[in-house]
């Protein structure tokens, strides 16, 4: 019997991601300059604009610099779980299949290989977000804000990872992206306070993951929350568990032709 | 033990049967080829043996190993060339390689040493730091064979190995082919459309056609079994000759097809003159005789009654209804 949990195999498929990633600069480069443009025009242009919701003291680019920090982690992370459709389409998730690795060590490395590349991504944000203003966080809110890059990043590494193995091909690529991955960032909290929403609206943030996850990251990061960070913390890793388990149980039963 | 035994092996997608009651065995040290049309049913047998597709029905060992019940020790004793490239083209050859070797647990002495060995097999050795995106198709399939043999795999499994290749990269996969199967003793199943590939390369040929086994045997007793010559006739009146032919003793076996009919004989110098008399005493004029050796087109022709390239053309449906079914399918 072959371990489950394969070391080695986990390795070579984050090695693999790594080099990917490396070796696409242009994609860095070009998947920075949307949210780059997000944080420069709304910061500038939402300048004045105060909220009874967050202190007086926060300005807009403050208050929205996390959240596009977290809208950077989900798309990373979800196209990074998303990509095994390429690997199908071109012919390597075969390979990877007929070998004797268990489907969970797949899973494990595939994950880990998204979490970095998406956690990376949005630290280069970070970096721009310190040069357009972000005001420079404690220590301890830099520890919390990267336990919660990781976590936002595990949770939808393994959602994408779902839809893939819920989809045949790219087709509905498009579909996922205005339907899915649109409204979890608009409904997160990311870009405006949700309190001005309607109350029910407001009920169905509470079921979206990526709302713990930008409520974490301001608490990281400028200090105010709108749920205890404990919580965001605990919906959050159940959130992952959920999604790690139905990506490990759809994949397993993955035929390849 | 048998290298490959499969016990009526049974693939259906939906209505379609892909794969219909397959009993095969296959010695050690084979070379062994299915031989047949796309749609045939070959890569989804090979699937099947690979563990990537899980059969309907029936059982299959490779290796001694059950292929449901033993996925990983099948998995470790077979090697993969698949039809379509499976390769990371932002990847170099040295990496693919050492992807397939890490996830196989080969140490690093093992890697490094057996790297060199599996690239001057495929003759590689000087491409091997290049992106794969800038590697040919030919060289693709070299690397491909090449990692497929990594992890000193018992059987190799080689899907359509020179499919879209020119034919002097053809030639050269061939005799990489017949390398390693006689001096690495590595057991191969190879599936091909071509009949030349099939004749060039297999100790045995099994031919497939609608998921079935027609016929298994040598690629010489194939070619006999059809007679030791072929009789190609065109007359006035074919249905007519063809029924009086039949008759014959001398007349080991009759497919019609197009406008000719081809009757199987042996000494078939001596059946021209016979076959013209025995037109003339039913009236019928023959319009046109040769004498020809038998190919293993004319095999495939005699088992399954059609050309494999007339296969070509109506499986095109055919294989459009399969990715349909498959779609809709979804994942059972």
């Amino acid at each position: 019997m072959t371990r489950w949990f394969n070391m080695q195999a986990i390795y070579v498929m984050w090695l693999r991601e790594m080099k990917r990633y490396i070796r696409a600069r242009s994609r860095i480069i070009g998947s920075l300059g949307m949210p780059f443009f997000f944080l420069i025009f709304l910061g500038t242009g939402f300048k004045n604009f105060r909220s009874p919701h967050f202190p007086t003291s926060v300005d807009y680019l403050n208050f929205v610099a996390p959240g596009i920090m977290a809208i950077v982690l989900q798309l990373g992370s979800m196209f990074g779980g998303m990509s095994i459709l390429w690997d199908r389409q071109f012919g390597f998730l075969k390979e990877i299949m007929v070998t004797p690795v268990s489907r969970i060590s797949i899973v494990l490395g595939r994950t880990i290989g998204g979490i970095t590349t998406a956690v990376l991504q949005s630290l280069l944000f970070f970096c721009v977000a310190l040069f357009a203003g972000l005001k420079v966080p404690s220590i301890q809110g830099v520890i919390n804000c990267l336990l919660f890059m990781i976590l936002i990043a595990c949770a939808f590494v393994n959602m994408g990872l779902v839809i893939a193995s819920l989809m045949r091909d790219m087709q509905g690529f498009s579909i996922i992206m205005n339907f899915v991955m649109v409204p979890i960032f608009l409904l997160s909290g990311a870009l405006f306070p949700l309190q001005e929403l309607p109350r029910w609206v407001q009920y169905l943030c509470y079921v979206n993951p990526l709302f713990y996850g930008v409520d974490g990251l301001r608490f990281s990061l400028i200090g105010i929350s709108i749920v205890p960070v404990l919580l965001d913390y605990i919906a959050l890793i159940g959130f992952c568990s959920v999604m790690m388990v139905t990506g490990a149980f759809l994949f397993n039963r993955l035929d390849i032709d | 033990m048998d290298a490959i035994y499969t016990d009526h092996l049974t693939k259906t997608f939906d209505t379609i049967t892909a794969v219909d009651n397959i009993s095969l065995s296959i010695e050690q040290g084979e070379l062994f080829g299915l031989l047949g049309p796309n749609g045939a049913g070959k890569t989804t047998t090979i699937k099947m043996l690979s563990t990537l597709l899980s059969p309907t029905s029936g059982s299959a060992r490779v290796w001694g190993h059950d292929i449901r019940h033993e996925r990983d020790e099948v998995r470790r004793s077979i090697g993969m060339v698949f039809q379509d490239p499976a390769v990371d083209d932002q990847l170099t050859g040295r990496e693919n390689l050492d992807f397939h070797a890490r996830m196989y647990g080969m140490n690093k002495m093992t890697r490094s040493s057996r790297m060199q060995e599996v690239l001057a097999l495929v003759g590689l050795e000087d491409k091997a730091d290049i992106l794969l995106k800038n590697y040919s198709g030919g060289m693709k399939r070299r690397l491909e064979i090449a990692r497929g043999l990594m992890h000193y795999p018992k059987v190799l499994f080689l899907d359509e190995p020179t499919l879209g290749l020119d034919p002097q990269t053809r030639y050269h996969i061939w005799e990489y082919i017949r390398n390693l199967n006689s001096k690495q003793q590595v057991t191969i199943i190879l599936t091909t459309h071509y009949m030349d590939e099939a004749d060039a390369l297999c100790s045995r040929i099994a031919i497939i056609d609608y998921g079935k086994i027609r016929t298994v045997n040598t690629p010489d007793a194939l070619k006999n079994s059809i007679g030791n010559d072929l009789l190609q006739i065109k007359a006035s009146d074919l249905d007519l000759l063809a029924q009086e032919l039949e008759k014959q003793e001398w007349v080991q076996g009759i497919t019609r097809f197009d406008s000719c009919i081809y009757a199987g004989v042996r000494q078939g110098e001596e059946k021209i003159p016979l076959t013209i008399n025995l037109a003339q005493s039913v009236g019928v004029q023959v319009t046109a005789l040769s004498i020809r050796k038998p190919t293993l087109e004319d095999v495939f022709l005699h088992y399954t009654g059609k050309t494999i390239r007339e296969e070509e053309v109506s499986n095109i449906d055919r294989i459009r209804a399969r990715i349909r079914t498959n779609r809709r399918g979804g994942h059972s």
